[in-house]
């Protein structure tokens, strides 16, 4: 769901694409959280429908015919539905987004071993060498689009070309439901007639500059010498851009399948500055993050929080722990740790965060216990209530100051009390 | 003020002096070294930041007695430098002159009024061999806590009974104790101290060339909540740490299952060829087998690799895997041509010791406790 919609520019060669060399495929769904969110109300394909949480959550994603209102991925809510009284809400359903996102990443990995994921819904295909086992790349691109099309009932866009920021591009242009070829030979003049906003990297900063220099069009900035783009964005922007304009992209497509970071926020049904609701909250979240973490069978060093203020400005700090962990206490004390130093004054926040980052296999991860670390301590109670989650369901054994209401953010208002508990095994040293 | 000394024992002296200078101190005087000049023939300097006292006295030629202070950081760079002659320190309008040969310095006077009155020179409470006493904190100083999680930890815990003296510090990962003689003023003498680590190092290495080294606590010290130095003519002071140690008796194994002895400076040099390829907070993994130790390091898709030391293992075979900067740090300091291993479990606390030859008996006087390190699943 971009945020600027670009036309296409028209073709200049002849007759049918020649997709040789065009071995990288960007593959997107369309609409991905609304169209699967559809499956199971066909009555309401072709009509507005927007995605999201009750309240004050931010919209997940919409129909087409919503986004024609002016709707688009993470607007609040109540804006999206002043753009677009008349369409349907629907809460989203991220088990089922999961379980869809699997499947069309299986259907991927059927084509090649080269899969990049960039997220649920989008996907890089180095299929250089599929070729010759399953024809050119335009027939691999259709089978994709065909097969997610019949197993998941959804649509997607695909772009084919011999670079990854030219076919994410041409994904986007050929949305919905559609197929860009841009071969090799025309890349240059496909990018040349594209505003410089097309390009990879360039968001609305970069792009104001470029405009006070006059240049809008990617030709603009072809045919700017390189020092100069150099002195304007400095040395590393500036040679991007130069190597963007002229089709250069040297990224490879990289089968990273695993998560880099794992994370959950909240926000809040009206704005909170009570600090020990706050505290509660990162409890909650640094719990459900933890418990994540685990499952995935990950551990992670750096725990990262997410403040956003009743005006929308939104800070996050880090920290980058001693030893990996997968302790939910661990990333809990991190996080408050981390809120408490930003010093707020009864700051009316919207939404807070908790996220692990440098995540690594949990089987290669070594942990350096303390000497008086007791046999028995947070990591051993953190099986047991994942066992417990296990075969209770989520949440049946939680911290004590979460067992009233199941969360501030729904409830709205919770009777104040403590802050969040801190009892448990302790050691010698303490 | 104007008096005239050689060069080396200038240096010497605001070295000593300038040595606990706060990098950044709260009040600008503080940056200060004071010299005081006296007509019988001594020049002392002194230091202070509230925490830290240091102050040295030297005989010297004195002119004209007097009172000055100038920034410390840099009278010490410059005696550091100036060429081998008599140097002549004097007062001209509110500059201190310093002439050594050709070499001229012209420095600001700072407001001695300002300056803060130095607690009182400390009375000894006995006395200890130089070597024996920087030896000693330095085998404990490497495992108190950096960090600034628990301020206590970053203590060097100094128990007196009597003869005996007991050096102990932990960051919890590890723990390293030392027991040592001295010779008390009272034999009923009983102290504790609790001592940031740093100062504690930084003065007994200064102190350290000194034969000996005279200690004074609590009333002896000038007060509670200090501890004094004394060697020769340099004297300093030192705010103790304020709290509770932990009990940390528990953390010594009761027993052990395997023991192994070996060549210290061996071991050092394969754990520090093997961890080359440990990157941060990945471990090295010891394998002791049939005479020898197996080192290894790195895993999967890492670079790896791998060592064999000569060894001999008394007990079951174990395999255990350590941070090799904690075990490096205890066998750098255990200061005996062999070392002595002791183990229980893979993942219970290991025992470092030292000993003189490789078939004798462990040398316990000095006791390294290390956690080993364990992998997640």
């Amino acid at each position: 769901m971009s945020r600027r919609q670009f036309r296409p520019p028209p073709r200049t060669g002849d007759g049918p694409p020649d997709d040789t060399g065009c071995t990288v495929l960007h593959v997107d769904m369309d609409a991905f959280y609304a169209s699967a969110s559809l499956i199971d109300r066909p009555e309401l394909r072709g009509t507005p429908v927007i995605i999201g949480g009750g309240g004050r959550s931010v919209v997940l994603s919409a129909t087409y015919e919503a986004r024609a209102f002016g709707v688009t991925a993470a607007m609040p809510m109540t804006r999206a539905r002043r753009l677009c009284p008349h369409a349907t809400v629907i809460s989203p359903d991220h088990d089922r987004y999961a379980a869809i996102s699997e499947a069309v990443m299986a259907t991927f990995r059927s084509v090649t071993d080269r899969v990049e994921p960039l997220s649920l819904d989008e996907a890089f295909l180095d299929i250089a060498g599929a070729v010759r086992r399953l024809g050119p790349p335009t027939a691999i691109a259709q089978w994709v689009r065909d097969t997610i099309a019949d197993e998941q009932g959804i649509t997607c866009s695909v772009g084919v070309a011999s670079t990854k920021f030219v076919a994410k591009l041409a994904s986007g242009l050929a949305k919905p439901d559609g197929l860009l070829v841009v071969p090799q030979a025309e890349v240059i003049v496909f990018l040349h007639q594209l505003p410089v906003g097309a390009l990879w990297g360039v968001g609305e900063r970069t792009e104001e500059a470029l405009q006070r220099l006059g240049l809008h069009t990617v030709a603009d900035i072809a045919h700017t010498p390189l020092d100069t783009l150099r002195r304007a964005f400095g040395e590393a922007t500036g040679t991007h851009l130069h190597h963007l304009a002229w089709g250069r992209d040297e990224r490879r497509v990289l089968a990273e399948t695993r998560e880099k970071s794992i994370g959950s926020d909240e926000t809040f049904a009206a704005d909170i500055d009570d600090p020990a609701l706050i505290h509660r909250e990162l409890l909650r979240l640094a719990d459900r993050t933890a418990a994540r973490v685990r499952a995935a069978g990950m551990m992670g060093r750096t725990v990262s929080i997410k403040v956003r203020f009743a005006d929308f400005t939104t800070i996050t700090r880090s920290r980058t722990l001693r030893d990996p962990t997968d302790v939910s206490r661990d990333i809990f004390v991190a996080a408050i740790a981390l809120y408490d130093a930003l010093g707020l004054q009864r700051a009316r926040i919207r939404l807070v965060g908790v996220r692990m980052e440098g995540l690594i296999d949990s089987e290669r991860a070594a942990l350096q216990p303390r000497l008086d670390d007791p046999d028995h301590g947070w990591r051993e109670a953190d099986r047991a209530v994942d066992q417990a989650s296990a075969r209770f369901g989520a949440g049946a054994v939680r911290p004590a100051a979460l067992v009233r209401g199941t969360s501030i953010a729904h409830t709205g208002s919770m009777p104040r009390k403590t802050g969040p508990a801190t009892a448990g095994p302790g050691g010698d040293l303490s | 003020m104007k008096f005239r000394v050689e060069r080396e024992v200038l240096a010497d002296a605001v070295t000593w002096v300038a040595r606990g200078l706060p990098n950044r101190p709260p009040v600008p005087v503080l940056s200060g070294v004071l010299v005081e000049a006296d007509r019988a023939g001594t020049v002392t300097l002194s230091a202070f930041d509230y925490e830290v006292s240091a102050k040295v006295t030297f005989a010297a030629d004195v002119d004209e007695g007097g009172t000055v202070l100038v920034t410390g950081r840099l009278l010490a760079d410059i005696a550091r430098n100036l060429p081998s002659h008599p140097v002549e320190v004097s007062t001209e309008g509110t500059k201190v002159q310093v002439t050594c040969g050709t070499s001229r310095f012209s420095l600001l006077m700072m407001a001695a009024d300002d300056y803060p009155t130095l607690p009182a020179s400390p009375n000894s409470s006995g006395s200890i061999a130089g070597d024996v006493f920087t030896q000693a904190v330095h085998q404990v100083a490497i495992a108190a806590d950096r960090g600034d999680t628990l301020p206590i930890l970053t203590g060097v815990r100094m128990q007196v009974d009597g003869e005996r003296i007991t050096l102990l510090a932990t960051d919890r990962y590890r723990l390293a104790m030392r027991e040592l003689t001295w010779t008390p003023a009272a034999s009923s003498a009983a102290y504790t101290a609790l001592i940031p680590a740093r100062t504690l190092s930084d003065t007994a290495k200064a102190l350290g060339a000194a034969g000996s080294v005279e200690l004074a606590f609590g009333s002896h010290a000038g007060g509670e909540g200090l501890i004094g130095f004394e060697a020769g003519q340099r004297r300093a002071t030192t705010r103790l740490l304020d709290g509770e140690y932990p009990k940390v008796t528990s953390i010594f194994p009761t027993s052990v299952d395997t023991e192994a002895v070996l060549s210290t400076s061996a071991l050092v040099e394969a754990v520090k060829r093997v961890s080359l390829v440990a990157e941060r907070n990945t471990p090295v993994r010891l394998r002791f087998a049939e005479g020898q130790v197996a080192i290894e390091a790195g895993a999967g898709d890492d670079a790896q690799a791998s060592e064999a030391v000569e060894c001999s293992i008394n007990g079951p075979d174990i395999e255990i895997a350590f941070n090799p900067h904690f075990l490096l740090d205890g066998l750098a300091v255990v200061g005996t041509p062999f070392s002595r291993l002791s183990f229980t479990q893979p993942s219970r606390p290991a025992v470092l010791t030292g000993q003189a030859e490789a078939e004798g008996d462990a040398d316990s006087s000095y006791r390294y406790v290390l956690m080993p390190v364990r992998f997640a699943s």
